[in-house]
């Protein structure tokens, strides 16, 4: 947030506390591509500005055990079908980071497919950017809401009862017009729908 | 739209020009249809390239190569131009680049001038100026004719009259050219402009045209377009002037190959410009029996020095990123207040105002990166956005209400004690303004101030009441 906003100064010192929090770990799994971006395609660049060698040492160390969630189940762990039951009509919306930046791919609709009793529905301009941009919601809120009204139109064209995505923030975004409009459409994680099995319906 | 020139030092902030924009129904569905078309044909004439990303990473390479040694390449333009008979004019910004274009044109002894397509025109508004001369400038593009009769401005650097529909084209076409019949098929239309224009290319004797670029290495001009218009003005007057950024050169000839496939196919979907053309000086039996050239800076000096920023300078203005922005395609490309809209405006504007001026175009993006996928020489915008960005902030100081929010939350964030109290806090915060619904799930409908723009047609769900660390230290005592 502060980074692409354009606050590097505030910025930097959160990348030393992000390493020095996940630093060993064998894997650090983010159910959010945009966070997972963020730390791939800034924290070498950031490092590099702080001048910090045993920092840029650390980073390059931790970044490729960093994976966005879906990512870490199909690339990391080789799995689509990881026998989750979800019994509802779902679409999905192919977050602008995961999709562009982490090439994520076909990587979460393979293992929604997956999914048994799901009835998956293509969403109409799945590649289209949902209009959250983090403060460009606010900051041209009017812009980012008529962007966030394409969305939901194809949401409610496909006749979901819920809509899922990688990232929390697009969720979120999508969520607070669904919910604004009662349209009882709901949004979900994707882990929510992998976690989902006979026993927790 | 008015008739008033797009000047990013007088319009105002990309928010509220997008507002008014938005307003205007028929220019939405007009630029949602254009774009889509647009972006439609491009998808299916890069999808049968089987080595897009090679020729991408190509034009990138030669874009970066040539701005690393920009120096060496113009001053070779300018000596095998000057050997070819063309005359090489210098002009530090676009008050200099006024100057000379009006002083070739009145030594030429004409009043008028018939034009090319050239957004550095339209960035200098060369066209006030030659008309504060006395000078009468006629486009000769179909859009831009459009945009002239029209007392319209360019929303698109290469569609420019975009956010037009057939029906309004041809209203403007009745009007101005006194054709009350006019039909509106795309063949009257064409047939309108075509009679309009012809009697101009004949008579008109000065020409002025933009670039698309300079080639070094033989001291050539290369100008490419779709209808033939362009090619009447650069053979059939007798003078003709062009201006070009200081950004068009490339070293070689053999560079075209290249960019003459990443050009037509990113910008207009077709596989190769229809009318491809290159002139080298001047050539004493046929053509213009003068020829000059003013190669302007206005500000592109100043961008290489920013290493960050320089990238901006790579562009050949496709459009492709106006066409994929999922903002511009809802505002359309008067609302960035400057010739060059869109992504590539968003950072080229700035940068052009030496960030004096258009410092929102910065934020006039949800950074989603469609621009940069399709950039045919792989300018990473938002990257360029981000940075200019940080530039903005570093202008605005630290004494106003989002710094000192952004430098709070900062602090907060680097303490796992001080990040707990603010959940704490942020519940105590907001329970005034969460109304629970039948599933006793918290919203809230209205935020005071800035994140007032999120509750204008959002609503944001309460803060939890375990957050994800509480039910992870819970979770691993019960062990599931």
């Amino acid at each position: 947030m502060h980074w692409n906003t354009g606050y590097q100064e505030e910025a930097l010192p959160l990348l030393a506390r992000f390493v020095a929090q996940f630093k060993g770990a064998e894997a650090v799994v983010v159910p959010s591509s945009s966070c997972v971006a963020m730390m791939r395609d800034h924290y070498p660049k950031m490092a590099e500005q702080l001048n910090d060698a045993a920092l840029k040492h650390d980073v390059e160390e931790l970044l490729p055990k960093v994976f966005e969630f879906s990512e870490f189940l199909t690339k990391r762990l080789g799995l689509e079908d990881v026998g989750a039951y979800y019994p509802h009509r779902v679409t999905y919306h192919a977050s602008c980071h995961g999709l562009r930046n982490l090439g994520l791919g076909d990587g979460p609709l393979r293992l929604l497919k997956a999914v048994r009793g799901i009835d998956l529905v293509e969403l109409q301009g799945l590649e289209q950017c949902c209009g959250f941009g983090g403060t460009f919601a606010v900051k041209n809120a009017e812009v980012s809401s008529a962007m966030l009204a394409e969305k939901t139109t194809a949401i409610l064209n496909t006749k979901a009862e819920a809509c899922t995505a990688c990232d929390n923030s697009c969720l979120m975004h999508i969520q607070g017009a669904l919910h604004r409009q009662r349209t009882g459409v709901q949004t979900v994680h994707l882990a929510e729908i992998l976690a989902s099995d006979e026993g927790t319906r | 739209m008015s008739g008033t020139a797009l000047d990013p030092r007088t319009a105002p902030v990309f928010p509220m020009a997008a507002r008014a924009a938005m307003g205007d129904t028929q220019l939405r569905k007009n630029v949602r249809h254009a774009t889509d078309v647009i972006q439609a044909k491009r998808a299916r004439v890069v999808g049968e390239m089987p080595d897009w990303q090679e020729l991408r990473e190509s034009g990138r390479r030669i874009r970066q190569h040539t701005m690393e040694h920009l120096d060496v390449y113009l001053e070779q333009f300018e000596e095998n131009c000057t050997r070819a008979g063309g005359v090489v004019h210098w002009a530090r910004d676009a008050a200099e680049a006024r100057r000379i274009i009006v002083d070739l044109v009145k030594a030429t002894g004409s009043d008028e001038v018939i034009k090319i397509k050239s957004m550095t025109t339209e960035e200098i508004q060369l066209n006030k100026a030659l008309e504060a001369a006395g000078i009468h400038p006629f486009e000769t593009d179909l859009a831009e004719l459009i945009i002239q009769l029209g007392e319209d401005q360019p929303s698109h650097i290469v569609v420019p009259a975009l956010h037009k529909n057939r029906q309004q084209i041809r209203e403007i076409f009745q009007r101005k050219m006194n054709l009350p019949d006019l039909g509106e098929k795309p063949q009257d239309l064409a047939d309108a402009a075509r009679m309009f224009l012809r009697e101009k290319f004949l008579r008109v004797k000065t020409g002025v045209s933009g670039a698309n670029f300079l080639i070094a290495e033989t001291g050539g001009v290369c100008v490419v377009e779709s209808e033939g218009n362009g090619r009447m003005c650069l053979t059939l007057p007798e003078t003709l002037i062009t201006v070009a950024g200081i950004d068009k050169v490339v070293p070689r000839f053999q560079d075209l190959e290249v960019l003459l496939q990443l050009l037509p196919r990113s910008a207009t979907g077709e596989r190769m410009n229809p009318y491809n053309s290159i002139w080298t000086g001047v050539n004493a039996a046929d053509g213009p029996k003068a020829f000059h050239i003013v190669l302007m800076d206005n500000a592109r000096t100043e961008i290489l020095a920013d290493e960050e920023g320089r990238q901006t300078l790579n562009c050949i203005r496709c459009g492709a990123c106006q066409n994929a922005c999922p903002v511009y395609r809802q505002t359309g490309g008067h609302a960035y207040g400057s010739v060059y809209a869109g992504p590539i405006g968003a950072i080229l504007t700035p940068q052009l105002m030496e960030m004096e001026h258009a410092q929102s175009l910065p934020y006039a993006s949800s950074l989603c990166g469609a621009c940069y996928e399709v950039c045919p020489v792989k300018i990473n915008i938002p990257e360029v956005l981000i940075h200019l960005r940080n530039k903005v902030v570093e202008q605005n100081g630290i004494m106003n209400a989002e710094a000192l929010a952004m430098r709070a939350m900062g602090i907060i964030f680097q303490s796992e004690r001080r990040f707990r109290a603010a959940q704490r806090m942020g519940r105590l915060a907001e329970s005034p303004l969460v109304r629970k619904d039948g599933q006793g799930q918290g919203w809230i409908g209205w935020l005071p101030g800035l994140l007032g723009g999120w509750t204008q047609v959002r609503d944001l769900q309460s803060m939890p009441e375990e957050t994800f660390r509480d039910w992870w230290e819970k979770r691993g005592k019960n062990g599931r």
